[in-house]
């Protein structure tokens, strides 16, 4: 047959295709983290706690507190003021966000909140972004507040004294002034 | 504060992977672009499409292409009655293994048909062009049956 022929007339040789495997969910926040959001939704950051004394506020709240299991009832309004407990300089792009590496990740505990969250910080220099670091929120515009973390744009770092690292998780909702 | 309504959303994780083809996986679809279909010739004379890479048997670089044929035959079918998104049709179809004319390996492709009695095992069937053929597996959009 003249297939070497036919070889020759063919410019385009394929020497590769699109493979893409898309998952689909559909995500639910469930009954806890929907009273959390939205909250958010009216730009505030609330933890929830186990109705009694001294019981660690979780933010963000998932239902029920690891340590002992039982629901965690209470709403708490925590502070957008922040420690950094760790972070992360990410030196690659988060695909459809406008962020531009290297930023900076960062587990952030909210002042009156006993456990971190995630969140990006900005506006910094990341060679001196540190552990015990006091950071606030900057939220979005008002009328683009949503059901969303990202309501919170990043934190930025505040001209405040550094935390202790034994004290990282356990300042009062007013923080370490308070 | 009252409880609100559960909040849901749809999510999508992407991952958007792309796959060297080499010289022979890429020559058979290069050829499928040209609305032809080639196989390999195995060791052993047997002619296996789509073509292999290496031989079954004694594991040697294959390098033998041989074109086949459009027509082919059902070697056995699974109807499917409900097509999910993925599938390559929006109606019922057939996924068949078909054994083209030239070729002694079946290769799995769809047959389009009306309904799930006229697709049997020994039918013939012809291949079925995309309008715009780009160098891929759909470039054979189905197989349709032969009217005898």
């Amino acid at each position: 047959m003249s297939e070497e022929k036919s070889m020759s007339e063919q410019h385009e040789i394929i020497t590769g295709i699109e493979a893409p495997i898309y998952l689909k969910y559909n995500f639910t926040a469930g009954a806890a983290p929907t009273r959390f959001l939205a909250q958010l939704k009216k730009g505030k950051l609330t933890g929830q706690c186990r109705a009694e004394p001294g019981a660690p506020v979780y933010v963000p709240p998932r239902g029920s507190c690891p340590a002992t299991g039982l629901p965690t009832e209470q709403e708490v309004e925590v502070s957008d003021k922040a420690t950094v407990q760790s972070f992360t300089i990410v030196h690659i792009p988060i695909p459809g966000n406008p962020i531009e590496p290297p930023f900076v990740v960062a587990n952030l505990v909210a002042d009156g909140a006993n456990i971190s969250f995630i969140h990006l910080m900005s506006e910094c220099d990341n060679a001196e972004v540190h552990i015990g670091q006091r950071v606030q929120a900057i939220w979005k515009p008002e009328d683009e507040w949503d059901y969303a973390m990202d309501n919170i744009k990043y934190f930025k770092p505040i001209d405040e004294p550094d935390v202790p690292v034994e004290q990282i998780g356990k300042l009062p909702v007013t923080g370490l002034e308070g | 504060m009252s409880q609100p309504d559960i909040l849901n959303q749809a999510f999508e994780l992407g991952f958007t992977y792309t796959r060297s083809t080499g010289p022979v996986v890429g020559r058979f679809l290069t050829e499928l672009k040209k609305r032809n279909i080639v196989g390999i010739k195995a060791s052993d004379g047997r002619v296996v499409v789509p073509p292999m890479e290496y031989d079954p048997d004694t594991a040697e670089a294959l390098s033998d292409f041989v074109a086949v044929g459009q027509e082919g035959e059902v070697v056995s079918f699974a109807w499917v009655k409900h097509p999910r998104e993925a599938h390559p049709m929006d109606k019922p179809f057939a996924w068949a293994l078909i054994k083209l004319d030239g070729a002694d390996v079946p290769m799995v492709h769809c047959i389009a048909a009306k309904q799930e009695s006229d697709v049997s095992t020994g039918a013939r069937v012809k291949a079925v062009w995309a309008d715009d053929t780009i160098g891929f597996i759909t470039d054979i959009r189905c197989f349709e049956l032969v009217k005898e």
